[in-house]
């Protein structure tokens, strides 16, 4: 079997579990000011607490898992986005300070400092995940030596911008249908209006990101005469969005977070279409992207690395259904709690 | 002033890696702490130690949250400054890293979250194993980064495929490149250094206590559990220290000759040097204190074989002297340090007065230092010490830098990284203060005589201390807030 394309599909099966589980709570994190009290404010946190460190190891086994399997697309892509990156690191930072060390302290100010750091820091997170998809979406200019050629204001397009904005909305819908689910009575009655208004968002954003891919990017619609198969995701993508507001509507919250979850799931997939078989396309030439072939670890490595996923993701598929199972129900401050 | 990108680079990674290398060494030494903690608590069914396990996981999630913060900056860094290192090293080092983030990461992420919630929502045995596999996990990671530096030191089991700029090490031979020749003694010389950190740090804690007067039950078994878990590795660590010194001296004798300050081979047996000044510039060593002919003892078994020195190398190959040589011996003196100290404590033990001997439990108390200090240079001197090498003897540091990255980018980041470690830091001091300020739950609860069993510390510490020997003639446990 290609071994690069199954380590392609492995790192898109981890890009889609770190969006569907960390998106929801950096989506928390972005609602976090939305709440009216401390100890509305101590219900979010708590809703994510046991789980958040657990979804964002996602993100670093993709980095991890970029960096064995594809080391130049890795390496391109990091040093490109160094600044973008440093400030993710410090929005990534900011977020497991605030969240860790919020409710330590009784002070009213200590609390509120952290409070918008938490917001704040979800914000700029989730919106620099989607300039750098945006980004990958349009290219980079990369020279024939794979590195790349730009300066920090080519990493910030319209296009990019754009995207940014789709995944804050995406994840704002993600993350208030979460809440619905794990919260109870006045505060939920709530957040059910926050469901509908972020949906709202959601699909306005969604519509005019999809429009302009059509118009601007051309060659992100390659795959699809190839694999015409892949209009199956692409209407997967439109009834899982659609699902959202008729589960809404019925009053089935897990109904509705699985059809958001898909949707996102169905995005990621529609990303990697758009990409593939290049990791990082070049805007100066396309014939210098970097691809699954030649930015790829050798065959030994990538064979070694399978069984080392193939050993490894049974433990942790299972470990995350133990977590979640152990922390169903609904959120209570309790004496362990943040 | 023009900035210099390699500087800058290598600044900011040390200061990175040093930051972060305050945490995890603590959580691999806690985290073994917890494990004796609550399996005692499963034997004996007493209820201080699951007070005490509960404590101390506080303790233990506030150094995990400031490691696993620091820590994704360094998965990152490879590929932000470092990115034609990482196509150099990809295919080896790679497979390392993503071991780590399957094996060890999701392994103690998701069980961390039962350790610090759960205590009310699983069963005692489901806490207890959650406790072992985070400590197991704490251990995976350790092992695969332990090894994926190792490869960095002594390569193995990988040949070059391209030329020039396009040339990078692919791995041939997993295991080979697993075990390559310092990993095993490197790993074992590391878990050494973390569990004295974690003997120390509940030491320095409950000595604390015992000094404010506070939970004098509870910190006199904790301290006692520390000495042991303290003493036994304060003792391991010179042994474990000696065959890494042989290693170094086989695979890399210009950082050994660095290590030692030894800039000339020389005739006959080599000394091996106790202290001394070093100076670079005229290649000499300044008011040397050495044992003769035992350096060449140690390295090849005959007191009178020489020893290869600095002169044998090119100036270009050779690593700095000074940086290497201290940091060399001020981790050596703290371990000798260490072991003298627990020595200290247990004749106090043995005269019975360990528990209420003030100006000791004072040295305790801040001699937690020591072993992050300890931590800290070894690492140092194990990374100085290759230089002027990313990879040994295949790849210049000099070459591994990012070329797309410019020194305004890297400088900016300096200054971002210093402002935001420095406020880490005093927040985890904050809380930390607090959690020990506010101290364990005196959770005594009904224990049913029949079930309850004395556990060897129980034993251990009414050995010392018969009569309660308190310090504060019997106040125990007056919560004077301090602040």
């Amino acid at each position: 079997m290609d071994l690069n394309l199954l380590w392609f599909g492995l790192l898109g099966v981890l890009l889609t579990g770190y969006a569907i589980l960390d998106g929801f709570d950096l989506g928390v994190g972005m609602l976090h000011l939305r709440a009216r009290s401390d100890v509305e404010r101590r219900m979010f946190m708590n809703s994510i607490g046991p789980l958040w460190d657990g979804n964002e190891v996602w993100l670093v086994t993709f980095g991890g898992a970029l960096f064995a399997a594809f080391p130049h697309a890795y390496a391109t892509a990091f040093s490109a986005f160094y600044t973008p990156f440093i400030v993710l690191l410090f929005a990534l930072i900011f977020r497991a300070v605030s969240m860790e060390f919020r409710s330590k302290r009784a002070s009213t100010s200590w609390r509120r400092g952290f409070d918008v750091g938490f917001f704040a820091s979800s914000g700029l997170a989730t919106f620099l995940f989607g300039v750098a998809v945006g980004n990958s979406m349009m290219g980079l200019p990369i020279g024939p030596d794979m590195e790349f050629k730009g300066g920090l204001l080519d990493l910030l397009p319209p296009y990019g911008l754009l995207v940014g904005v789709l995944a804050v909305a995406t994840f704002l819908m993600h993350g208030s249908i979460y809440l619905y689910m794990k919260t109870e009575g006045e505060l939920r009655a709530r957040i059910h209006g926050w469901m509908w208004r972020t949906f709202v968002v959601f699909l306005v954003v969604y519509l005019i990101t999809t429009i302009t891919t059509l118009v601007t990017i051309p060659h992100a619609l390659r795959n699809f005469e190839e694999y015409p198969w892949a209009w199956v995701v692409v209407v997967l993508n439109i009834l899982a969005i659609a699902n959202v507001p008729r589960a809404i509507r019925g009053d089935r919250p897990l109904y509705a977070f699985v059809s958001s979850s898909a949707a996102i799931a169905a995005l990621v997939f529609l990303f990697g279409m758009a990409l593939f078989p290049n990791l990082i396309y070049s805007s100066l030439n396309p014939d210098w992207s970097l691809t699954i072939y030649n930015a790829a670890s050798s065959q030994k490595t990538l064979g070694i690395m399978r069984t080392i996923a193939v050993i490894g993701m049974p433990f942790v598929l299972a470990y995350t259904i133990v977590i979640y199972w152990t922390f169903r129900g609904k959120v209570e401050l309790g004496k362990f709690s943040y | 002033m023009e900035l210099n990108v390699l500087l800058l680079s290598r600044f900011q990674f040390a200061l990175t890696i040093m930051f972060h290398y305050i945490f995890p060494p603590l959580s691999i030494g806690l985290g073994a702490l917890l494990v004796i903690m609550e399996s005692t608590y499963m034997v004996t069914k007493d209820p201080q130690y699951r007070a005490m396990a509960k404590f101390w996981t506080k303790i233990f999630a506030i150094n995990f949250a400031m490691g696993v913060a620091s820590g994704i900056v360094m998965e990152f860094q490879f590929g932000t400054n470092w990115a034609t290192y990482s196509r150099y090293v990809g295919d080896v080092f790679g497979s390392a890293l993503a071991a780590e983030g399957i094996f060890a990461f999701f392994l103690e992420s998701g069980f961390l979250a039962v350790l610090v919630f759960g205590w009310d929502r699983v069963s005692d045995r489901m806490h207890w194993f959650s406790t072992i596999m985070v400590a197991l996990g704490a251990l995976f990671s350790a092992i695969w980064i332990v090894v994926a530096n190792s490869w960095q030191q002594t390569p193995a089991g990988f040949h070059i495929v391209g030329e020039g700029l396009r040339a990078r090490a692919e791995i041939t031979d997993f295991s080979a490149m697993v075990f390559n020749p310092s990993s095993v003694h490197r790993l074992t010389h590391t878990l050494i250094g973390a569990y004295i950190l974690g003997g120390f740090l509940i030491m320095s804690i409950s000595a604390y206590y015992m000094l404010k007067g506070r939970h004098l039950e509870f910190s006199r078994k904790t301290f006692f559990l520390g000495l042991i878990v303290a003493t036994l590795f304060s003792f391991a660590a010179p042994i474990s220290g000696h065959f890494q010194g042989v290693t170094v001296s086989k695979t890399q004798p210009a950082k050994l000759a660095a290590f030692e300050g030894l800039f000339q081979t020389g005739t006959g047996g080599t000394p091996l040097t106790l202290m001394g000044i070093v100076d670079e510039k005229n290649e000499t060593l300044r008011y040397e204190m050495a044992i003769p002919g035992l350096l060449s003892w140690v390295v090849h078994g005959d007191a009178s074989q020489p020893v290869t020195g600095l002169d044998a190398f090119p100036k270009t190959d050779r690593p700095p002297v000074a940086v290497s040589f201290y940091t060399y011996h001020v981790m050596i003196c703290l371990g000798v340090l260490f072991a003298v100290l627990c020595l200290v404590a247990w004749f106090f033990y043995w005269r019975k007065t360990l528990f209420t001997t003030r100006w000791l439990l004072w040295v305790f108390v801040f001699a937690v230092v020591g072993p992050v200090l300890a931590n800290e240079v070894g690492w140092v001197a194990a990374e100085v010490g290759r230089q002027p090498w990313i990879v040994y003897n295949l790849l210049r540091t000099s070459d591994g830098l990012s070329k797309a990255v410019g020194a305004g980018q890297v400088f900016t980041s300096i200054v971002l990284f210093i402002v935001i470690y420095i406020f880490l830091l005093f927040l985890w001091f904050s809380v930390l203060n607090r959690k020990i300020k506010h101290g364990p739950d005196d959770e005594m609860g009904e224990v049913d005589p029949r079930r309850r069993r004395w556990s060897w510390i129980d034993a251990a510490v009414l050995l010392s201390a018969p009569d309660g020997g308190s310090l504060t003639d019997g106040r125990e446990s007056t919560d004077r807030k301090t602040r």
